[in-house]
């Protein structure tokens, strides 16, 4: 029995070891931006580096958040990503209920074509994207990026919401028809309430892919007044001549909206996402 | 399925009430079944707009000569094709995109299932795995763009990677990982598995989680040691998950593009660019925009082969 125990103890400690050194590689080169951030941009080579240096400080935050362009950039994803969700939830629904509660012709193919969009290179789209929305006059406009996000986050948030609905049983929204509604009604008045956890997974994660696009921003806006967060990060690359710690500054709170989705609901994200890649 | 063969185009106008339990949807009057494509509608739309009308517009670019510049441009046939398949450079993209994406997906699964194995341990308590799980997604929480900047500075030849390995007595003096032609490639590839593995674990930790303990236990009555079980048991019943991942991450790695941009923007000596650097070069710095096209078309075509086996995937699991 002893050999079990220590056996068991071995076990244990190789485990905590394992993750702890997982954690290491995962979490330092975060942490290092964060310690960045709060460092005078001198002392950011310091050699030996330092996690917390004496020169501990919120100027590259005051910097970025007391210019009028980089805040410019903060409105602009929000816009951008708000309205993105927004639309790709209400179109994923309408997609998500024809999938689940019908049977029809060229269902197959069209769950096909929606499955195979997440192949279509961005490199492929962008260049006649530039020549489309240039003649649509969407070029440099909301519109114009908010439009062309849509061909990544829907096919994911229709595989999503369609996996979510097929986990609810049909007595639900059947009996709404036997007193006569119909199937609009039965979705509205029904489908969507139960559904709000899955469609807040299936909103995140559209939320994250917007918020995160960057070669369409970069290609189809031209302007500094219509740039988004990825493309003022890059931007402060080069105007300030390596401002570091204005750059970490402005990629952490670029990054907090993404990270404050995900700790809110991250199980119920986890779920939906985990529900949508693998059996989709 | 097959419901449009089955019923006679004149069915008796003796619609069941809505509310029956029809037997069959089949037998609801015509009408009824364009509903579903109501429903798609927006779908339908979107998807033609987006996907169908851009890609058959790409297609024509990359047969004619500069489009978008020029104002009436003729048809030039295979010529950009050509072009673009005997361009050097684009040969060396495909080269180092073979190795970047097959690197970055082997390493991706190596890690994302090492930690999901470590995750779904029963040895540690739900607190400490969930702390751990939530510090191992963290580098899929950033945008690429802040991945490029976070490893550019972490890769800087004054950086703190240098003065480790220099305190380890590995490199004498500080490398420049992104500026030496002999190191930029693996960098970048570096800055792609850390940003990357996480969205293996999650799928892999959700998979483990499903397999039933009968089926470890039944290999523990058969005397099965933990390898065993691991071979046995574990990894046969991942097979369709880590499958499907591994070609979904190949797709994804292989449209990589800001984080190269911003890394190294393909350089030093074209050692890290990629098929993706190398069409928006040839359209949005050069301004070839045919040429960049039939790139694009190419990219396309050898994605299509990947999204085949994919969907096919997907379709046999169902």
């Amino acid at each position: 029995m002893a050999g079990v125990k220590r056996r068991h103890t071995l076990a244990k400690a190789g485990v905590v070891t394992g993750l702890v050194l997982g954690g290491l590689f995962a979490a330092l080169p975060v942490l290092w931006m964060l310690s960045t951030s709060f460092k005078g941009n001198g002392e950011v080579f310091a050699n030996p580096p330092q996690l917390i240096t004496e020169g501990f400080s919120f100027d590259a935050y005051r910097e970025i958040l007391g210019n009028g362009e980089q805040l410019r950039f903060f409105l602009n994803s929000y816009i951008v990503a708000g309205a993105v969700t927004l639309l790709t939830l209400l179109v994923a629904v309408l997609a998500g209920f024809a999938f689940s509660r019908f049977t029809f012709p060229f269902q197959r193919t069209i769950n096909a074509v929606i499955v195979s969009v997440q192949a279509v290179p961005p490199i492929t789209l962008v260049i006649p994207y530039f020549g489309l929305v240039v003649a649509l006059g969407l070029y440099n406009t909301y519109p114009g990026l908010i439009l062309t996000h849509m061909v990544f986050t829907l096919p994911y948030a229709i595989i999503m919401t369609t996996a979510y609905l097929n986990t609810l049983p049909k007595e639900l929204d059947e009996s709404v028809k036997v007193d006569g509604g119909t199937g609009w009604t039965a979705l509205w008045r029904i489908l969507v309430p139960v559904s709000v956890p899955g469609l807040i997974a299936v909103g995140v994660y559209t939320f994250m892919i917007s918020w995160n696009e960057y070669l369409f921003a970069l290609t189809l806006t031209r302007t500094n007044d219509m740039r988004t967060v990825p493309i003022g990060i890059q931007m402060l690359m080069g105007q300030h001549s390596y401002e570091w710690n204005q750059m970490m500054a402005m990629s952490i709170l670029g990054s907090i909206p993404v990270l404050v989705l995900f700790l809110l609901f991250q199980r119920r994200f986890i779920g939906g996402l985990t529900a949508g890649a693998v059996k989709a | 399925m097959t419901s449009a063969h089955v019923e006679p185009v004149t069915a008796p106008p003796v619609a069941p009430p809505a509310g029956r339990p029809a037997p069959g949807r089949a037998r609801v009057n015509p009408a009824r079944r364009l509903i579903p494509y109501a429903y798609l509608s927006p779908t339908i739309v979107l998807m033609m707009v987006l996907m169908v009308v851009p890609i058959v517009m790409v297609v024509g670019y990359s047969f004619r000569d500069n489009v978008i510049v020029q104002e009436n441009p003729v048809l030039v046939g295979f010529a950009n094709y050509t072009k673009v398949l005997t361009d050097p450079d684009f040969l060396v993209a495909l080269k180092n995109t073979a190795v970047f994406i097959s690197v970055s997906t082997v390493a991706h699964l190596v890690l994302g299932l090492g930690f999901a194995l470590m995750l779904n341990t029963q040895l540690l308590s739900g607190v400490t795995k969930a702390v751990f799980r939530i510090v191992y997604i963290l580098p899929w929480l950033f945008t690429i763009a802040v991945i490029a900047v976070i490893w550019r500075l972490l890769l800087d030849p004054a950086g703190v990677v240098n003065y480790v390995l220099q305190t380890l007595g590995l490199v004498q003096e500080g490398v420049n990982w992104l500026g030496d032609p002999s190191t930029a490639l693996w960098a970048v590839t570096f800055a792609n598995v850390w940003s990357g593995y996480p969205f293996f674990m999650i799928s892999l930790l959700a998979a483990l989680q499903g397999i039933s303990a009968d089926l470890y236990e039944a290999a523990a009555v058969d005397g099965a040691g933990p390898l065993r079980r691991f071979l046995n048991v574990t990894l046969p019943q991942l097979r369709p998950v880590i499958i499907s991942m591994a070609v979904l991450d190949l797709i994804w790695t292989s449209q990589q593009f800001a984080l190269i941009w911003m890394m190294t923007g393909g350089g030093p000596l074209n050692t890290t660019e990629m098929l993706s650097t190398y069409t928006y070069k040839q359209a949005f710095s050069e301004y070839e925009f045919a040429t960049a096209s039939a790139a694009a078309v190419i990219v396309l075509l050898l994605t299509m082969v990947l999204a085949f086996f994919y969907v096919r995937q997907q379709q046999r699991e169902r």
